[in-house]
């Protein structure tokens, strides 16, 4: 079955520089293996394409059920020079929630 | 402070606070000099030597890129982020309000932990621990349902008067987290969670003036109603540089707007879009054209599925130049939409605006020399 990540997890997006940090959270516990499974930072990588110059890191949190992303090269140069309208990238939590995964 | 001296003193607290910004020993003065307008006894304390331009060389690389500072022109300010070293001989001072320069966040609330449990500055886990205390309350609104509430799956009530969080914290550096009986907002492991790794570049290394916490062991336990208790976090040694935010003349950027409704309304914000390209590409190193209402945040739509047709959209034309004069041309090439432009454009509006941007060095810890004066009102 696919689902939108938007009915599994809440997501937060911070900033640095031209480095974009997404936070994945997964509501329930038991939804976090199959998150941590399918969320690669490959698939973030190909989700964002376009948006994501540069490397896609991921640190695992189990103990808090979330999943931390770190993606360079994401802000259009970065917070202060961007001429995009969402410079901070506040906005991309939610494009995160719109990818889709298998969940069997 | 008009509104915040009155209280400070009738309650006997004190105010840490990195609002000077690039002066703030004339923020002191200002303070020293409400404080009197309002019979108020306080001693207020101005720490700098945050500012770091004279120490910079040309040559130094610059954090992002590499690249020498020399390639950025002009510089117009660099600013060390301090830490709890910078404040702690204004708490020992008696300082009733204390107003710094650059500070990192979190040290602003380790400042006083330090200060009032007597920990050691190489005791790395409880500095952790209270930088985790620091990180998730410095944004206030964040850790109470802010930058988090999304109707009918993370509910937040009484937004308009959200309350802010404050923390109780033991000798240890763990924390009970909640806001006052009233006030808006809820406290939750999930509005937590979602603080806590804010801006975390690397969870086991949060890098901060004071030490490197480790945030990947932390717990978050909800403790009745609008209560998280923190705990868990460790500590490493702190780095032996600084960061250094450097300000640069990053040039001007021109904005112009303007908006198309009803059936084929995409069609005509693109055409709109591509007359303006067409008309400034050439003058600008880099234009950005986004359809508001489609693909301004995020240069397309997200989502898989069926393609979204809004009822309307907004064009929006963004350019850098050098010079004021030609940054203008984005606001105006897109106001003569109206007349020479596609069907039914409306509500132009355009502005100018002077870019500072920032990159960041490090700088050995021993060229940085912070100071504190005290005044007395």
């Amino acid at each position: 079955m696919r689902r939108k990540l938007y009915h599994l997890a809440h997501s937060r997006a911070g900033d640095k520089g031209d480095t974009t940090i997404l936070t994945l959270i997964a509501y329930r516990p038991e939804d976090y293996p199959v998150l941590a499974k399918r969320v690669t930072p490959e698939a973030v990588r190909r989700h964002f394409a376009g948006i994501m110059h540069g490397d896609v890191h991921r640190f695992e949190l189990p103990g808090l059920n979330a999943l931390q992303f770190v993606g360079e090269c994401a802000l259009g140069g970065g917070v202060t020079v961007s001429l995009g309208l969402d410079a901070h990238g506040k906005s991309l939590s939610s494009a995160l929630l719109e990818m889709e995964i298998e969940t069997e | 402070m008009a509104g915040l001296l009155p209280l400070i003193k009738a309650n006997g607290v004190r105010l840490i606070t990195n609002m000077g910004a690039a002066n703030p020993l004339a923020a002191a003065r200002k303070t020293a000099e409400i404080a009197r307008r309002a019979d108020l006894r306080l001693r207020v304390a101005a720490v700098t030597g945050d500012d770091v331009l004279e120490a910079l060389e040309p040559d130094h690389p610059t954090m992002e890129t590499g690249a020498p500072l020399r390639s950025f022109g002009e510089l117009v300010s660099a600013n060390a982020y301090l830490g709890i070293e910078a404040l702690l001989p204004a708490l020992e001072g008696g300082a009733d309000v204390i107003i710094s320069g650059r500070v990192a966040d979190p040290s602003l609330f380790l400042a006083p932990l330090v200060h009032r449990f007597g920990w050691s500055l190489d005791d790395h886990d409880r500095l952790g621990r209270g930088t985790m205390v620091g990180h998730l309350l410095e944004c206030a609104g964040q850790l109470t349902g802010g930058y988090f509430a999304d109707p009918g799956c993370k509910d937040v009530p009484g937004m308009a008067s959200l309350g802010f969080p404050f923390a109780d914290v033991d000798g240890e550096g763990n924390a009970r987290i909640s806001k006052l009986p009233g006030t808006g907002g809820v406290i939750t492991r999930r509005t937590a969670t979602e603080q806590l790794l804010y801006e975390v570049t690397n969870p086991s290394a949060y890098v901060t003036p004071d030490v490197v916490a480790d945030f990947s062991g932390v717990t978050l336990r909800e403790d009745g109603e609008n209560a998280v208790v923190a705990s868990g976090a460790r500590g490493k040694p702190r780095p032996g540089t600084l960061k250094v935010s450097v300000g640069y003349h990053a040039g001007y950027v021109g904005e112009g707007e303007i908006g198309y409704a009803g059936e084929n309304c995409v069609a005509r914000g693109k055409l709109a879009g591509e007359i303006v390209r067409e008309r400034l590409g050439n003058q600008f190193r880099e234009l950005r054209i986004d359809l508001v209402g489609l693909s301004a945040l995020h240069s397309r739509p997200m989502s898989n599925g069926k393609a979204h047709e809004p009822y309307e959209v907004r064009l929006r034309v963004a350019g850098r130049a050098p010079d004021e004069e030609t940054a203008r041309r984005v606001g105006e090439e897109v106001e003569a939409l109206y007349t020479n432009g596609p069907a039914g454009g409306g509500g132009a509006r355009k502005q100018v605006h002077e870019q500072i941007g920032i990159v960041s060095c490090l700088i050995p810890r021993e060229r940085v020399t912070p100071r504190v004066e005290f005044l007395e009102a």
